[in-house]
């Protein structure tokens, strides 16, 4: 088996033992209707995720997204509730912000020559302040758009509901994939990830494909502000806090290395999953910290780094040249 | 029948960086369907020479023809795209990504956005047979040999670009199977007509494959000739302007001369990486070790070095068993280890000369005895004087030095801790023929100093010029010692063939 499909196999696996595990103590946890809520309750996080898989196969990080989560959450807040707009124009407008942020960030990285860490570290102190200016406090929204659009669903077999929200979450999924793996930008960003000079040499468009992936990261993280405010109906500055590091875990739990170069976005939507599953189990349970949520998931990622260092170091075997002679 | 048509061509070019003159009205022609070696020590100006031909930079005077147009190039990508391919020392590619990916990046042919991958290895594994080569083409590149992925690098080279070909030191990290399979393909290629330029350090490589050849030296063109009418000697006078000791290698290290026994390894191996080898080191002695590449020399050297721990025998040294867990252990028993790969096992890129030459002192004092500055300036500057160091000061940082003179660095830090034993994995690999000479005599003055010496070396004159004995390993074993006059290439060819001979009955 290809060695980075290994990672993933192994998330997988793991995903449907929990899985498996918490229905047998739960058997209610086998329906639609928790798989529904699965979608929903995790949708901007892993909106945000595909972004970041984007931003770590190419070898990079991006701490800014839960800040800009934050921040596009009480622009449109205050866009919606103070000025008046109409939700729609709100959402273009934000996610035009937080896409041009990103691709100020990706020109600092790129033109700069500075660690995608230390930019996206500005970037999220920036986008949190930022926040805080415009409003401190938490800015409820009232617009028909908004109960009407956070409460659409579509019906499954066994009475679950596929949420609007839940539903973009799977399409940013999709289309998360076929661009990674389907295109030419999708191949320069594990070029990049794999190696950036011979990437260069080989006619990669590097400052190109940098500020794009830090430009689909942050739009990305908009949209997933748009979600969160959607499934939250408020705004709120110091919302979101921390989520850039779920994102991460997701990222790396779904078997994409965390040095960039391998990885698939599919395993990203199990890791959020998985991330899921955990919480949901604690909720089913009922006694349990909702901290034990962080510990299972600190296990989780602990093991799966791992994992990769194994699979990377010790399968790394160098195969014999087929000659025809 | 007509001379064939110049394709690319250089007039007059100069290039100043700062005061430097590192090209001075320097021409060459290239002619289709010929292999032009482009020679020249380390410094000479070659790499200037070829990174002006494929647009990394720009000449500073002077023209640049591609089948009689003037032409400009921005960047190494126009040049590509203009038909010039370069295949450089280091493999350039991607070993996270399929063999095909690597082959077509940038130029998938796509549908409605969409890669079509299924065209793409179709075409992969079109384009790889002609070169002879059936590998799965949907497998990551890294899963191949290095000879594997230089293949793939130039049948990239020739398909974007298909009328020059630049071959910088391709053939440095291939044993010699993989170099004459190169070859094969090198003159497949200038059959199909393509003018390819090939620089190497391997005389005998240049005479091998080379139809013409250019030498410059110190920024300045000594002369095109063609081949047919010089001598290996002749081409080496042009490089140096001057004869050299190496080519007439005289084995001065008689045995007899070396010292009591220093060290001992007794069944000293690690399962899947070298089979046990009992081995003693006397003081004032070279032991060569010579083998194929994989033959499991470097793996010796790394488990005499406790890079890798030996999982059985033991080491005695001076009649005391030693142990060699780390390579800590090894510098405090006085070892030293100048690795094969000097670009990332060996040099610090980015610290200064002077930091490069006292760290391992630094690792044997400990943490708590930092040298200040002056000791550090003081023991810099004898190991650079010592072993001769052309560095314009000690605080530059030594990826700008030459090969030859960061191999000095490197020799120079383990010299400072006064060491007993030295490991020399490849210590010319990648150095001009002048600074060659220079190692070559230091390994000399060092065996003179009584130290005890295991160098590996792919060059088997070289082997000769300083061995005192000569272990031959094959297939990750130790398979013959050499002594006197034994020491030949002639007869080490044999020992390390030996198995293929025997294959063969």
């Amino acid at each position: 088996m290809n060695r980075s499909l290994r990672p993933l196999a192994a998330t997988a696996i793991i995903f449907l033992l929990c899985y498996l595990a918490a229905v047998i103590q739960f058997p209610s946890m086998l329906s639609t209707r928790v798989l529904g809520n699965f979608l929903t309750d995790n949708a901007f996080l892993g909106i945000t995720a595909v972004g970041m898989t984007f931003v770590i196969l190419s070898g990079g990080i991006d701490l800014s997204v839960g800040a800009v989560i934050g921040f596009t959450g009480v622009l449109i807040a205050v866009l919606i509730s103070h000025f008046g707009m109409h939700p729609l124009a709100a959402f273009a407008v934000t996610l035009t912000i937080a896409a041009l942020f990103g691709a100020a960030m990706g020109a600092a990285i790129h033109y700069m020559q500075v660690p995608s860490f230390i930019v996206t570290l500005a970037g999220m102190f920036l986008a949190r302040g930022a926040a805080s200016v415009i409003s401190p406090d938490s800015i409820p929204i009232n617009h028909d758009f908004y109960t009407s659009v956070s409460q659409a669903y579509l019906l499954m077999p066994g009475g679950g509901r596929l949420s609007l929200i839940g539903g973009i979450m799977v399409l940013v999924f999709v289309v998360g994939a076929l661009v990674a793996h389907r295109t030419r930008f999708g191949s320069y960003v594990y070029a990049l990830g794999g190696n950036t000079t011979s990437a260069a040499l080989m006619g990669v468009p590097v400052a190109r494909t940098t500020i794009l992936i830090y430009t689909l990261s942050s739009f990305l993280a908009g949209l997933s502000g748009v979600i969160f405010s959607l499934y939250t109906s408020a705004g709120y500055s110091l919302a979101a806090v921390g989520v850039e590091l779920d994102a991460i875990g997701a990222v790396v739990i779904g078997g994409t290395l965390l040095t960039g170069g391998y990885g698939f976005v599919a395993g990203t939507f199990i890791g959020v999953m998985l991330m899921g599953l955990v919480q949901t189990y604690i909720i089913f349970d009922g006694t349990l910290s909702s901290w034990w949520t962080k510990i299972v998931i600190g296990v989780l990622l602990f093991m799966f780094i791992l994992l990769q260092r194994i699979v990377f170091a010790a399968s790394a075997p160098r195969k014999k040249a087929f000659w025809k002679v | 029948m007509t001379e064939p048509a110049t394709v690319l061509q250089a007039r007059g070019v100069v290039k100043v960086f700062g005061q430097h003159r590192a090209l001075d009205d320097v021409s060459i022609d290239l002619r289709a369907g010929e292999v032009h070696a482009l020679l020249g020590e380390n410094g000479a100006g070659k790499s200037t020479l070829i990174k002006i031909l494929t647009g990394a930079y720009q000449a500073t005077e002077g023209e640049v023809l591609l089948e009689g147009q003037p032409v400009r190039f921005a960047d190494p990508l126009q040049a590509q795209a203009a038909g010039i391919g370069t295949v450089y020392q280091e493999v350039n590619l991607l070993p996270n990504r399929s063999v095909a990916e690597n082959l077509f990046l940038g130029h998938q042919p796509t549908r409605f956005g969409f890669v079509q991958k299924k065209v793409i290895y179709a075409k992969a594994r079109a384009v790889l047979a002609t070169y002879g080569l059936d590998v799965d083409v949907r497998a990551e590149l890294g899963s191949y040999s290095v000879a594997v992925q230089q293949i793939v690098a130039i049948a990239r080279a020739v398909e974007l670009s298909g009328k020059v070909l630049v071959l910088d030191e391709p053939t440095a990290s291939l044993d010699r199977n993989e170099v004459d399979r190169l070859f094969d393909i090198i003159r497949q290629l200038k059959a199909r007509g393509l003018a390819i330029i090939f620089i190497t350090h391997f005389l005998d490589q240049v005479f091998a494959i080379s139809d013409r050849m250019t030498v410059l030296r110190n920024g300045k063109l000594i002369g095109t000739s063609s081949l047919k009418d010089v001598s290996p000697t002749d081409v080496v006078r042009m490089m140096l302007g001057k004869d050299l000791e190496i080519l007439h290698p005289v084995s001065t290290a008689a045995e007899g001369a070396s010292g009591p026994v220093m060290l001992s390894f007794d069944g000293f191996g690690k399962p899947g990486k070298v089979a046990p080898v009992t081995l003693d080191i006397h003081r004032g002695e070279v032991v060569g070790v010579a083998g194929l590449l994989g033959s499991g020399r470097t793996e010796l050297a790394r488990l005499m070095f406790g890079v890798d721990t030996a999982e059985s025998g033991k080491v005695t040294m001076n009649g005391k068993e030693i142990s060699l867990r780390s390579p800590v252990q090894a510098v405090q028993a006085g070892f030293g280890f100048c690795p094969e790969d000097r670009k990332a096992d060996g040099i610090f890129g980015d610290l200064s000369v002077r930091e490069n030459l006292i760290i391992a002192l630094q690792a044997k004092l400990g943490w708590f005895k930092a040298l200040n500055r002056d000791e550090q300036l003081e023991i810099a500057g004898r190991y650079a004087e010592a072993l001769d160091i052309r560095a314009a000061n000690h605080d530059m940082p030594i990826k700008l030095l030459s090969g030859g003179n960061q191999q000095k660095v490197i020799l120079g830090r383990w010299l400072a801790i006064d060491p007993n034993f030295l490991i020399l994995d490849e210590p010319t690999r990648g150095i001009d023929v002048g600074a060659h000479a220079e190692i070559v005599r230091t390994i000399n003055r060092l065996r003179e100093d009584g130290l005890g010496l295991l160098v590996i070396s792919s060059e088997l004159d070289e082997i000769v010029a300083y061995s005192s004995r000569v272990v031959v390993m094959r297939d990750r074993q130790m398979v013959a010692e050499l002594h006197g006059q034994d020491i030949s290439p002639k007869i080490i060819v044999q020992a390390i063939a030996a198995q293929h001979q025997e294959a063969a009955e």
